[in-house]
């Protein structure tokens, strides 16, 4: 047996390296949403009289809801009662510093590779932690303050900054958006918030951290960025979770706003659980993202890596405002197994020379099924518009399936609209002229899958670009042969 | 260190092989002719490894080895090699990082330390002058948008990197012009050594006249029919494939070059 071969048999044992539970000490809110619950829920977090009215009214708008039907996945009804909507780690007291986070959390952190020492500084990215329902540390605050940047939990964001985020709380994606959308605004936990002073560039990068531990819960967390005329951040999010035998809900919201001249890059690498190979368990990734390019010349980049996950359902998308204003979105979407995606896009053009590019990268393997679904709507006033779409879809083996809808609406007479579409397959030749040459089958399955996302993986801040690679490797295991 | 004995192979339903016997040694340079459709590049891909091809009777040794025994990945590494008539572009992916990621694959199957980027691209960069090839064809993903020159010179790169000590080059003189063909044949020749052995494949004595073999093969029907020094290829070249016996039908379309595959077509 070479070595290329037994290296390809151990791959194909690993299993999904963050499955493990850590059995910490849990508060738990009662199963099932009501106005107790939220109450219940508000009053934990010490929230103002506004914030618990604004996630009542949303509640009661949320009973008038129906789960939507018309995404190309499907999965069994979920029971919205039958979830805990609280889950947080008990804390022993309230930690004033880092040094008091719980060290069972902090092994916990450092056992998925994120370290809460800011001392091991890693690559001087600040981390805002989060586990279940709330945030358990964030990183980096001082030096980030001496800057003038917040970067905070949502929870401390609304004690010590409540007119900011009643400023900006809802107003990209508000309450009434969506099914999921409104049951966030309704329950939502915690989550990070930032804020980026005028002409203010963040020293550093900033990135949450998104950890499930309690069984039988739904994250439900609210970011919200906002970036002031001139600034610019680059923001990470990363996301495991335990391996369980039932589905866990992810709803997650996030809001992104850019002034005047401001950039927002947000990248995800998302690893939530996907579920064993025959589709048990696993997160249901339905999560809600725009940003709104509220100023002139304003930025707002995109970057998604969704490799886990059983369902992912989302379209993180941007509202073209500002003249001259900017909309990336670059995505790789990985259905391996049983796991489905329907995912993509939403580009609103409403100011004039507004630019916006997508590159949807798809890989489906074993009965995995991925879905481009993309909406690019040009209205009356986005004159000299520009879109350029591109969608190309990979698939490995017989039992998968790729599909692509994308959704054009141009009302603006000088607009230009551009899509690219390709299904292809990883060829046999591509794979024997890699074996010729010595390189072992799944080496040489990872390389062409990375060549085909590489125009995504180049948008990607450089460590997250290495940790990308790695989870695809993971995720295309088993994949040939 | 190659021999063939009584090879047999079929695709699908079609016997393509039928009874191939060949010896190369070490050092040795040998020329494999014969019209479309006798099985030279049958022979090739059989050597190494390439499905749906599939052998029915016979043997292939290699260094005392059975060569049909083993997967594709793993005479690569034994050392085998051949230049593609019909290189696979794989976008995305760079040329250079290809080539040291094969490198070093078959360097940890034989037990050497992986070479580091730096030492890589010094390698690499050395190499690719043998083939008068531009640095900036390294950072190009591999064959993506080359010509059919660019190709073939890329193909000779990857066998001076890698090293083989059997090269078996499927009508890699195919489609060149004269200067293509100076600087490919250029690069192999510069490959020639006692320990190396080298097979090409070929339509044409023309390339024969820049690499000049030791022994020069007929094949027709599946089988070699006809086995001499280089003036059989003169004497194929003046005579035609025709005057090798009746059993033989040479396509008409014998002496042309094959015109390429649209690039990046699927199989």
């Amino acid at each position: 047996m070479s070595s290329a071969r037994s290296e390809a048999a151990a791959l194909a044992e690993r299993e999904y390296l963050y499955g493990f539970s850590t059995d910490i000490d849990t508060d738990l809110a009662p199963r099932g949403v009501s106005e107790e619950v939220i109450r219940l829920i508000s009053a934990k977090k010490e929230e103002p009289d506004w914030l618990l009215d604004w996630r009542l009214q949303a509640y009661r708008h949320w009973r008038t809801l129906t789960e939507p039907r018309w995404q190309n996945v499907s999965f069994d009804p979920i029971d919205y009662d039958d979830i805990i909507y609280y889950a947080a780690p008990k804390k022993k007291a309230a930690p004033s510093s880092l040094d008091e986070v719980d060290p069972e959390v902090r092994a916990m952190f450092d056992k998925l590779g994120i370290s809460l020492h800011e001392q091991e500084r890693l690559s001087g990215v600040a981390v805002d932690a989060v586990v279940d329902s709330v945030s358990v540390a964030t990183t980096f605050q001082e030096q980030l303050a001496r800057a003038g940047v917040i970067f905070c939990s949502f929870s401390e964001a609304v004690r010590r900054h409540p007119d900011l985020v009643r400023t900006y709380l809802g107003s990209v994606v508000p309450y009434k958006d969506n099914f999921f959308a409104t049951l966030n605004s309704a329950v939502f936990t915690d989550g990070s918030f930032c804020f980026v002073p005028e002409g203010v560039r963040c020293p550093m990068e900033l990135s949450t951290y998104f950890r499930i531990n309690a069984a039988e819960t739904g994250q439900f967390e609210r970011t919200l960025i906002v970036a002031e005329k001139g600034a610019s951040v680059s923001y990470l999010e990363g996301c495991t979770a335990p391996m369980r035998d039932e589905h866990q809900l992810h709803a997650a919201v996030v809001e992104l706003v850019a002034m005047e001249d401001a950039r927002i890059k947000y990248s995800t690498v998302q690893n939530w659980y996907p579920g064993d190979a025959e589709g048990k368990g696993g997160i249901y990734n339905f999560v809600t993202k725009r940003g709104r390019c509220a100023g002139a010349r304003s930025k707002i980049s995109w970057t998604q890596v969704e490799t886990g996950s059983a369902i992912t359902w989302k379209y993180p998308g941007v509202v073209l405002q500002g003249e001259g204003s900017v909309g990336e979105f670059y995505s790789v979407a990985v259905s391996a197994n049983h796991q489905q995606a329907d995912t993509g896009t939403k580009m609103i053009h409403i100011g004039k020379d507004t630019k916006s590019t997508i590159v949807s990268k798809a890989i489906s393997t074993g009965h995995g099924q991925s879905t481009y679904r993309g909406l690019v709507k040009m209205l009356r006033s986005a004159e000299g518009a520009r879109n350029h779409t591109q969608c190309d879809s990979l698939l490995i083996g017989p039992d998968c399936g790729a599909h692509t809808f994308p959704y054009v609406e141009v009302k603006a007479q000088s607009a230009e609209v551009e899509h690219e579409a390709t299904t292809s397959k990883v060829s046999e030749d591509q794979l024997f002229y890699a074996r010729q040459r010595g390189i072992g089958e799944e080496e040489a399955v990872s390389m062409i899958v990375n060549g085909f996302c590489r125009e995504v993986f180049r948008e990607l801040p450089m460590e997250f670009a290495v940790e990308a690679r790695r989870l695809l490797e993971v995720s295309l295991e088993g994949a040939v042969g | 260190m190659l021999l063939v004995e009584n090879l047999h192979a079929t695709a699908g339903d079609a016997e393509i092989l039928r009874g191939v016997d060949l010896e190369v040694r070490a050092g040795e340079v040998h020329a494999v002719m014969g019209p479309n459709g006798s099985g030279k590049s049958t022979l090739a891909h059989v050597l190494a490894g390439r499905e749906p091809y599939c052998v029915t009777e016979g043997l292939v040794t290699f260094c005392g080895r059975d060569l049909l025994a083993m997967a594709p990945e793993e005479r690569a590494a034994a050392g085998v090699f051949l230049a593609f008539q019909h290189p696979v572009e794989i976008p995305g992916v760079q040329n250079v990082y290809f080539l040291r990621t094969a490198c070093n694959a078959l360097r940890r199957s034989r037990g050497l330390d992986e070479l580091d980027t730096k030492a890589f691209l010094a390698l690499v960069e050395d190499k690719a002058r043998l083939v008068e090839m531009d640095r900036s064809f390294l950072h190009r993903s591999v064959n993506e948008g080359f010509s059919g020159g660019e190709k073939k010179r890329n193909e000779v790169l990857q066998m001076a990197v890698l090293e083989p000590r059997l090269a078996v080059l499927d009508e890699t003189d195919s489609g060149l012009d004269i200067d293509a063909l100076r600087i490919v044949a250029g690069g192999v020749n510069a490959l020639r050594s006692a320990e190396r052995a080298i097979v090409i494949i070929t339509h044409h004595q023309r390339v024969l006249d820049y690499i000049v073999p030791d022994r020069v093969h007929v094949m027709a029907q599946g089988r070699i029919v006809q086995t001499g020094g280089k003036d059989l290829a003169v004497a194929l070249e003046r005579e035609g494939y025709a005057g090798l016996g009746d059993d033989l039908d040479p396509a008409p379309d014998s002496v042309r070059p094959v015109s390429p595959r649209p690039v990046g077509a699927a199989r």
